[in-house]
């Protein structure tokens, strides 16, 4: 067995493709054009790039909740881009998902205690609701977030605290494989040092590999071991974090990086011309 | 077990808030009040009402009203052409009144949401199909259907009920459908899909408490419809058949006397009136107690 855990080669996603009650179905947007990417076990991969250019569609594609169109997406040596969703849902343990706003993706309606225990169950890592309710409070204490929590519904939380309960939702299923999806974006940046840190202690431990999606490069710096650059759904480059980072070889990649801000003020930060990029390759 | 609450400032509960909200318009709790002694009185007709709905009294027939001249105390609202007493049989008749809601109204509500939720789900052509043989069924005045559908099972109260729980069904379905197609794409309907989550348990478990409210609402208002279209039925003589106690079909038996003896449709239709409108009223409380937007004044 091969250390790669995800191997996508030439992932085509086209949106808004209709087949028609009449046979003529109109054609689509394609978003991502032949994307490959690779993940190896234990391995934190980036994914930057900006708004639009496909990056959460990459991701969702990966777990199988778009539709692919074309290309493969190999798990763990196993072909599961045409798998039927009943055979997908073992595999659905191994693969889990952080989102971006807890706020929508935490059942509204549900208590935090049904939200945690509810995916135990459906994969039946649970034996009891003693054994469930004994897992999700090791989790919760994991997650520095106190037993009452549990009686919480998600609105009774803060953003920090939901972000907290996403990442226990997906680590309680003691995945190999987690999506991270700009899962800091929408915390204030004490915040995200912490939940970044939490995620990075518990990767570790757990010997996890990660997709971490993010527009914010020093986020990405921070965690990832490798960093995938996308625009307009294609990888523009792709290398281990420093290499990328200290000598970018894509002009793109440069402005993005040129486009962290700085701890200093820079006087001429106004009257600077705005950089400019010729049209991508 | 011992639970500390660490804010001071106890967090409402749903039902609390509710209530609330609720008993903020005037309007709902005066329908609210309104249907209780509705209720009250379908469940102790027995003890409230002075006589047996079908008993007759063929010395006293168009009996006036006790206030009036000529009527008698033990008839409080007269009598009508067969010297029945018209206040034992309206309170009886609530009791068919609110049997008609309920069945009507869960016979829709249950169909109608799991239709709904299927043609939310699903989409593509099963939803096409779906929808648009209800808006064949919408297609039809609502009254008009109800009645063709009485003819072919033949008029009795089942059959009326079955016809316009039939009739009222597009609407459940619609709206179901419209709350699925805005909940299932949220990232909460995502989160259920990487835990693992079959499609049936995505849809009632996951998704359908999301959609709850307005159907509550629309559950409410069907249900004095169901009432209304029941009496309606009735009165044209292919709902409840007589002697049954049914409020339209009271009004149906006594039309003829209507310039003799005016209580013997007032009463009647007083009742249907009165019911109807404060469930109607009970309703938009609801709708307003249930709805986020208007929440938050």
């Amino acid at each position: 067995m091969s250390d790669l855990l995800f191997e996508a080669k030439g992932v085509e996603v086209t949106y808004g493709m209709s087949k028609g009650l009449f046979g003529h179905g109109r054609p689509g947007v394609r978003v991502l054009h032949g994307v490959d990417l690779a993940i190896r076990r234990g391995e934190t991969v980036g994914i930057v790039g900006e708004s639009g250019s496909g990056k959460t569609t990459l991701g969702r594609a990966l777990l199988k909740l778009v539709p692919v169109s074309g290309g493969t997406i190999r798990f763990d040596g196993q072909d599961i881009t045409n798998l039927a969703p009943e055979a997908m849902r073992p595999l659905r343990r191994r693969m889990q998902m952080i989102f971006q706003d807890p706020m929508a993706s935490l059942n509204p309606r549900h208590s935090i205690r049904q939200i945690l225990t509810e995916p135990l169950f459906l994969h039946g890592l649970a034996t009891d609701r003693r054994d469930a309710e004994r897992q999700v409070r090791a989790i919760l204490d994991r997650v520095s977030l106190p037993p009452v929590t549990l009686e919480r519904a998600p609105h009774e939380l803060s953003g920090g605290q939901r972000q907290r309960i996403g990442i226990a939702r997906a680590v309680l299923m003691k995945p190999d494989f987690v999506l991270a999806d700009e899962i800091v974006s929408g915390l204030d940046v004490s915040t995200q040092a912490q939940v970044l840190n939490l995620l990075k202690a518990l990767s570790q431990e757990m010997g996890l590999s990660m997709a971490f999606i993010s527009h914010d490069l020093s986020v990405i710096r921070a965690v990832c071991d490798r960093v995938t650059v996308m625009r307009f759904g294609e990888v523009v480059e792709e290398g281990p974090c420093e290499t990328v980072f200290d000598a970018p070889q894509s002009p793109y990649t440069r402005l993005l990086l040129d486009a962290i801000p700085l701890p200093e003020i820079d006087d001429g930060w106004l009257t600077r011309p705005a950089p400019v990029l010729e049209t991508a390759a | 077990m011992a639970e500390a609450t660490n804010n001071a400032v106890k967090p409402q509960s749903a039902l609390g808030e509710f209530w609330y909200y609720f008993t903020r318009s005037k309007g709902a709790v005066i329908g609210l009040a309104v249907f209780v002694i509705v209720v009250l009185m379908a469940i102790f007709a027995p003890l409230i009402a002075p006589h047996l709905p079908n008993e007759q009294d063929r010395t006293l027939l168009l009996l006036p009203p006790s206030w009036m001249q000529g009527g008698n105390a033990s008839y409080l609202l007269g009598t009508d052409p067969v010297g029945r007493d018209i206040f034992s049989r309206l309170v009886y008749g609530a009791r068919f009144s609110l049997f008609i809601g309920v069945v009507v109204v869960s016979l829709s509500v249950v169909l109608g949401v799991v239709i709904g939720l299927v043609a939310g789900f699903a989409g593509g052509k099963t939803d096409i199909v779906i929808m648009r043989v209800m808006d064949i069924i919408l297609a039809f005045p609502s009254l008009l259907l109800a009645l063709v559908l009485v003819a072919i099972l033949g008029p009795s109260l089942m059959n009326a009920m079955m016809a316009i729980a039939l009739v009222n069904l597009p609407h459940f379905v619609r709206l179901t459908r419209a709350s699925v197609m805005t909940e299932k794409t949220k990232d909460y309907v995502v989160g259920s899909r990487v835990a693992g989550a079959r499609w049936p348990r995505l849809m009632f478990i996951t998704i359908l408490p999301n959609c709850l409210a307005p159907l509550i609402v629309q559950a409410t208002l069907a249900f004095s419809a169901a009432i209304l279209e029941a009496a309606a039925l009735g009165f044209l003589g292919m709902g409840a058949q007589p002697p049954t106690p049914e409020w339209g079909t009271m009004l149906a038996e006594a039309r003829e006397f209507i310039s003799r003896a005016w209580w013997v449709v007032t009463f009647p239709g007083l009742a249907i009136l009165i019911t109807v409108l404060a469930i109607n009223l009970m309703g938009d409380g609801l709708r307003d107690a249930l709805d986020p937007k208007l929440k938050r004044s």
